[in-house]
């Protein structure tokens, strides 16, 4: 063997799928342009008919936000697995002695950060739109939109690999993750209605505690169920 | 003189596609420094067996060991076999040099900057090092894929018609690369339609014809000059069968 070698650990591999995957957007940034795109784009639209005197800032922006992510994560998604079918680079990763757990990590890490990257640019956007104040209502938004990512993310990574090796992949996605958004999108979507009018934290805890509790399944479920979506 | 250890030990392997069974049966062992020409007519099950010894499929039936491990259960036996396929599995947005050693960080090489440089030396290809995949020709290509796959100096090296799309210089740095694994005890599985490039750096050929190893000979028993033929003639025949059971 060349020199000395250990396999590298779950997390190790992870990070290294997840740095390659970033890289190779870095290089080609198609998927983060055509997802800011979208994004910008969404919230212009949902500014130019919001109409003030009938809705507040604080009931449209949350709805204007999670259609914006939910939407913005499947462009990501989408890519996450076709960069690996394009010339069966998904087949080096699997002959190599990694895990399929660590590679659904490594390319989860890897879309969280692809989305937090699109959010980056988003949430602010969003505050600018819809005059909010960027102070600890916002904080606990960033930190209610982090726990939605990871989420959607856990979901989203099990049905890209799923769909990418059918003819119809780019509208299989949607129609296998959008159900499964539901849950965490409608958690996300109350906690965040509440944080920004200003509702006491009690009435938000009980929405992101179940947040938490679906992010923990879907992640348990996802990675063990990853290795059969890879079984031809 | 004790015999060489066993590389690779394929045992009752069978691999079906709903009804129909791509691999039937298939039994192979192959010891260090042994190469194994596979020869076969289009749709034999050559790349369906390449693929289940690769662990990429799952077998029906059977059981692969790579230095007496299970191939599917152990990383240390994944990590001692090396595919070289059709596709060249390169990420064409990533250098040369970062698709190499990202394959050599895969497989927890302790240099992996000196392994990725030493493999491109190896297969002629360091001056085009640090140009993205995309920009080069599909032999180049070809080549940096052969590089990924033998980075981590494999012990069982899988070759699904390895020397399509290479030019001369790149056929010549394959074959040498080859030559050196083997000597340094690698066994090499090579899957060819060319009897002649086959025999030439085979040390034993077998025929597969519907999912079955139908001859198996060490080299020193076959006759180069009418092999193909008689190889020839094998394929023909089935193909008659085959044709006559269906009318």
């Amino acid at each position: 063997m060349n020199g000395a070698t250990r396999v590298p650990g779950t997390l190790t591999s992870a990070w290294l799928i997840a740095r390659k995957d970033l890289a190779i957007e870095f290089r080609t940034r198609t998927a983060f342009l055509s997802a800011l795109v979208f994004a910008v784009l969404a919230l212009c639209i949902f500014y130019f008919t919001w109409d003030e005197s009938i809705i507040t800032a604080a009931d449209r922006a949350p709805g204007v936000l999670w259609v914006v992510l939910a939407f913005s994560a499947l462009l990501g998604l989408q890519r996450s697995f076709a960069i690996e079918d394009h010339d069966r680079g998904i087949d080096a990763l699997l002959v190599s002695p990694i895990s399929r757990e660590a590679l659904y990590i490594g390319k989860a890490i890897g879309n969280v950060i692809f989305l937090g990257a699109i959010e980056l640019v988003a949430i602010p956007a969003l505050a600018l739109f819809y005059n909010l104040h960027f102070g600890r209502a916002m904080l606990i938004v960033c930190l209610i939109v982090l726990l939605a990512m990871i989420g959607i993310v856990a979901i989203g990574t099990l049905f890209s690999a799923m769909a990418v090796n059918t003819r119809l992949a780019e509208l299989l996605l949607p129609m296998l993750s959008l159900p499964f958004f539901v849950p965490v999108l409608m958690d996300a979507a109350q906690a965040s209605v509440r944080v920004l009018a200003g509702a006491p934290m009690s009435t938000v805890w009980p929405w992101l505690k179940i947040l938490i509790a679906f992010d923990i399944v879907f992640i348990v479920a996802c990675t063990l169920a990853f290795p059969f979506t890879l079984e031809e | 003189m004790a015999p060489t250890p066993v590389a690779v030990e394929v045992s009752g392997l069978s691999r079906s596609f709903g009804r129909r069974r791509a691999v039937d049966g298939v039994d192979l062992s192959l010891r260090s420094g042994d190469c194994l020409a596979l020869f076969g007519p289009n749709g034999a099950g050559k790349t369906t067996l390449l693929r289940v010894i690769a662990g990429l499929l799952k077998p029906t039936a059977g059981a692969v060991h790579v230095g007496g491990r299970a191939l599917r259960d152990d990383a240390r036996a994944r990590a001692q076999v090396g595919l070289i396929s059709h596709q060249s599995m390169l990420y064409r947005a990533l250098t040369a040099r970062e698709n190499v050693e990202f394959a050599a960080r895969l497989y927890g090489l302790a240099d992996p900057a000196s392994a990725a440089t030493r493999a491109l030396e190896h297969m002629r290809i360091l001056d085009r090092a640090d140009a993205p995949v995309r920009a080069l020709s599909r032999g180049l290509q070809q080549r940096v894929s052969i590089a990924r796959a033998i980075v981590h100096e494999p012990t069982v090296v899988l070759l699904d018609e390895p020397y399509t799309g290479l030019d001369a210089v790149g056929s010549a740095a394959l074959s040498d690369m080859l030559m050196l694994l083997r000597s340094t005890g690698a066994a090499l599985l090579l899957v060819t339609h060319s009897v002649d490039e086959g025999l030439a750096l085979a040390s034993r050929a077998a025929i597969m014809i519907r999912g079955r190893i139908v001859r198996h000979d060490a080299i020193g028993a076959i006759d180069a000059n009418t092999y193909g033929a008689e190889y020839r003639a094998l394929v023909i025949g089935d193909g008659a069968r085959a044709a006559a059971s269906v009318a």
